[in-house]
Parts: C-alpha cells; structure tokens; sequence
C-alpha cells in the first residue's frame, strides 16, 4: 500500500474535523429541547437502532443529549483558545520588543501562572465568576496562554536579531512597520499550530471542571456533566452512559492533536522534507 | 563630505576584551577606500560602527561632522557578506527592492537584475544574484556612503568583477564614498584609492 503523506494526512485530518464540528453545531442549533426532554416510558434503555447511544435514567435519548453536549463543548474550547492565543500574541511581543525589565517581569509572571496547576486555578476563576459559561471561558483562556507566548517571545527574539530586520531599520522604517511587514508574517504559522494544539486541552479542562462540579450547571448538557451524572448508574450496569460520550470526546480531542502536530512538523523546516 | 572615526574603541560588554582600540579612519565623497586586514582584526566590527550598526565603546562617528542620524534613511548604508541573511526568505525580490523606495529601472538594468527575478523568492535565486539585490537596495536608498564588507567573498572571479565594476561605476556618477573590506589584497589595490591596513 501506498504510503499516505503528511500533507495528505493534514487534509484528511481537517476535513474530518471540519464535518465534526460542522456537525456537532448544526445539531446543537438543530436539536429542540423536547429532543432531549425527559420521558419516562423509555428509561434506562440500552443502545438500539432507535436510540443508538442509549437512554438514561430519566429517558432522555443520549445519542442526542450528547450531540448537544458536544457543541456546547466545542463552542468553549474554540472560544477559549481563541482568547487565549490572542492574548498569547500580544504578551510574547510585549516581552520581546519591550525593556528587559518588561520581559523580566512577564517571564516571572509565565513562571507563575505556570506553577500552579491548572485545574486548580481554572476552578478558582470559574468559581470566582459564579460558575457557568463565562467563568469557565475566562478560567481556561487565563490558564493557557503561557506555553504560546513563551514560545513567540522566543520567535520575535531570534527574529529581531536578523540581519534584515537591522537593514529595514537602517532603511529608515518604524517599529511598527517592522513588526507587521518583517515579525508578524512568520509568526502567523507558529500562531496557528499553537492554536490547533490549545484547542484540545481547552476541551478536556472543561470536560474536567464540569464533571467536579465547578464548571457548567446542570441543566446544560456538556459533555463534562453527562459523564459526572453517569457516575452514579455505572454501578447499576448502564455502561453506555459513560462510554458513548467519553469515547467521542476522545475520539475529537485526538483528531484534533494529531492536526496540531501533523501541522507543525509540515511548518517546521528540519522535518518538511521528510 | 566625509566620514569619520575618530578615536573609535569598542567591545561587546564591560569584561570583554577590546575588539578594536583608538582606531582612526576617514572617507570622503568620491573616494574607494580599503579596509584590509586578515581575519579577527575586526574589519567588520569597524564596517558596522561606521555604518551606525554598533555605538563604539568610547570615540565618534561623524558625518560631516554630526553623528548618524537616528530616524529616516540613513545616509551610511551597508551590505553584508552573506545576501542570503539580509533580505527576508519569506518576501519577492520585488518588495525586498521596494523596502528602499520606488524601483529605479537604470540601477536594475546595470546590475543585470533580471525583470522576472523580481517575482521570485530569495531561495530561488543563487548568491551572487541575490548580492546585487542587496547592492541595488543600498543604491536606491540614495546613500551617500557605502560600506561593502567582504561583498564579494563568497562569488566567483567574473561576477565578483562585474558587481565591483557597477558599483564603482554608480559611486563616480553619485559621488559617493566607498568603503570595501576585505582580506583580498589584490582587490583592494585595483578598486581602492588608499588601502588602510588594520593589522598596522
């Protein structure tokens, strides 16, 4: 068999995340409340052709209840990295083109917010802001920053050293000329990857906090707070309650590293050629 | 016009050691002066003080008798020995040239810069094409000095004579002062008007 290269790879990995999250926001937009409404005379039903994911224990249709789930999780985890890659960007050009005490302390404060571990400060923003959508946004963008900005204060370091950039300044251009036409163009690939790679953690932290209980309220259905319900009928046998939304979480996390990494070693020079 | 070192010490921090001491120089317009020495003497670090690239430890860079102007064109402008490094991988040639100002057809037309090299990207153009960008760059600038150092090292002995002989071309037609570093003594007895020798 033919071997599939990487860019093939890269193609058929974003096409097929494409469709998912296509998919899982039409479904969220598409799915009435009264899909997943409780009904009583379909409780504890396991996996059929009519209710593929099986039903629960108030006879709610899972298969439904976790479409639902995942676009809501979805929803947070772009919005999440998005917030933080942009924060990401500004702080690691902030560090590299400012004074060394600037650096100094932004580097101290990436080492602090680094140290604490981030499902204990994610809590604690969550919590700060009264649960719900808003605090769980705030707390994984706050959290995820860090590795990206190190990464681009790296970047702009080694770029302003350039010898063109020095030439560009000799030919009379502003900083800021500099910084868009010289700096940002090769900043734009290490953004995205970085991106692409934030965007799982993003989602599994949720999945985290919601399922302890800090996260979303109940009466939304993510993935975070199926699972954490299911807790209590696993010993009952009803494995499907955990199984069927757990695995799809997985399944999407993964695709979505495996891009990220594809991505980067097509973007990074020494492993291009392979 | 001229262009002046006077006095000129420099190292890269406080513990290390001088890389150039009390050293003296000066070019005037319309002059090709050399700048010789083997290699480690700091010929480049002097190209680069001189250029404003580098503020010297102690002493001064004049022109006409004021420093370097800190904004705007810079009227001192120097090409490197490695073209490859100096202009951005991921640009055309064309917005590398057009970095400089408008493109001035005359200057293309004299360093043999091929009209459909302008569409291309740095890799795919070989050193020595790529030094006469770095060339017509500094030209089109509109500089009154121009500091070559070790332009030519790395090109074979034909192109290494063409790209001297339009520079010196349009240095007689501008009146401008050149300086050429190298560690090829041959060359700077043929293009130089006076030869100062670092190692001395």
């Amino acid at each position: 068999m033919k071997k599939i290269n990487r860019r093939t790879k890269v193609i058929i990995f974003t096409i097929m995340i494409g469709v998912i999250i296509i998919g899982a926001y039409i479904a969220g937009i598409l799915i009435p409340d009264s899909g997943v409404a409780p009904d009583f005379s379909n409780t504890k039903l396991p996996p059929s052709f009519s209710h593929p994911f099986g039903t629960d224990w108030l006879g709610r249709d899972l298969f439904l209840r976790t479409l639902k789930g995942l676009s809501i999780s979805l929803t947070i985890g772009i919005m999440a990295s998005l917030i933080s890659g942009a924060a990401a960007v500004l702080i690691g050009i902030a560090a590299a083109m400012g004074s060394r005490r600037i650096d100094g302390i932004i580097n101290w404060f990436i080492d602090l917010v680094m140290g604490v571990p981030h499902t204990i400060l994610i809590i604690l923003i969550s919590f700060a802001c009264g649960r719900g959508m808003k605090g769980l946004l705030l707390g994984i963008a706050v959290t995820h920053w860090t590795g990206l900005a190190r990464l681009i204060r790296g970047e702009v370091l080694q770029l302003r050293n350039q010898q063109y950039v020095a030439v560009s300044r000799k030919l009379g251009k502003s900083g800021s000329w500099i910084l868009v036409h010289h700096l940002l163009p090769h900043l734009l690939p290490q953004f995205f990857v970085g991106l692409v790679l934030m965007f799982p953690h993003a989602i599994l932290h949720e999945a985290a906090i919601s399922f302890l209980g800090y996260g979303l309220p109940p009466e939304q259905p993510a993935i975070g707070i199926i699972l954490s319900e299911s807790m209590k009928y696993l010993s009952a046998g009803m494995w499907w309650l955990a199984v069927f939304p757990g695995a799809l979480l997985v399944c999407i996390v993964l695709l979505v590293d495996r891009l990220g990494d594809n991505l980067r070693m097509i973007i990074d020079p020494y492993s291009a050629q392979e | 016009m001229q262009l002046e070192a006077i006095d000129v010490s420099f190292r890269y921090d406080k513990k290390s050691s001088w890389v150039l001491e009390h050293q003296n120089f000066k070019v005037e317009r319309g002059e090709c002066v050399g700048l010789f020495a083997p290699s480690g003497y700091g010929k480049s670090t002097l190209a680069k003080l001189l250029a404003g690239y580098l503020k010297p430890s102690s002493g001064q860079i004049l022109l006409d008798g004021k420093p370097l102007p800190k904004k705007g064109i810079c009227p001192v402008q120097l090409i490197y020995q490695h073209p490859e490094k100096a202009i951005n991988p991921r640009w055309r040639l064309k917005k590398v040239l057009e970095e400089s100002g408008s493109l001035q057809p005359d200057i293309l037309h004299s360093f043999g810069i091929r009209e459909e090299w302008l569409d291309r990207f740095p890799r795919e153009l070989s050193g020595g094409e790529l030094q006469r960008f770095c060339v017509a760059r500094a030209l089109m600038s509109g500089a009154d000095f121009l500091i070559c150092d070790e332009i030519s090292t790395m090109l074979d002995v034909i192109t290494q004579a063409q790209i001297w002989n339009k520079i010196l071309d349009e240095a007689k037609k501008r009146n401008m002062g050149i300086v050429a570093v190298t560690h090829n003594k041959a060359l700077a007895d043929r293009i130089c008007t006076k030869v100062y020798d670092l190692s001395r």
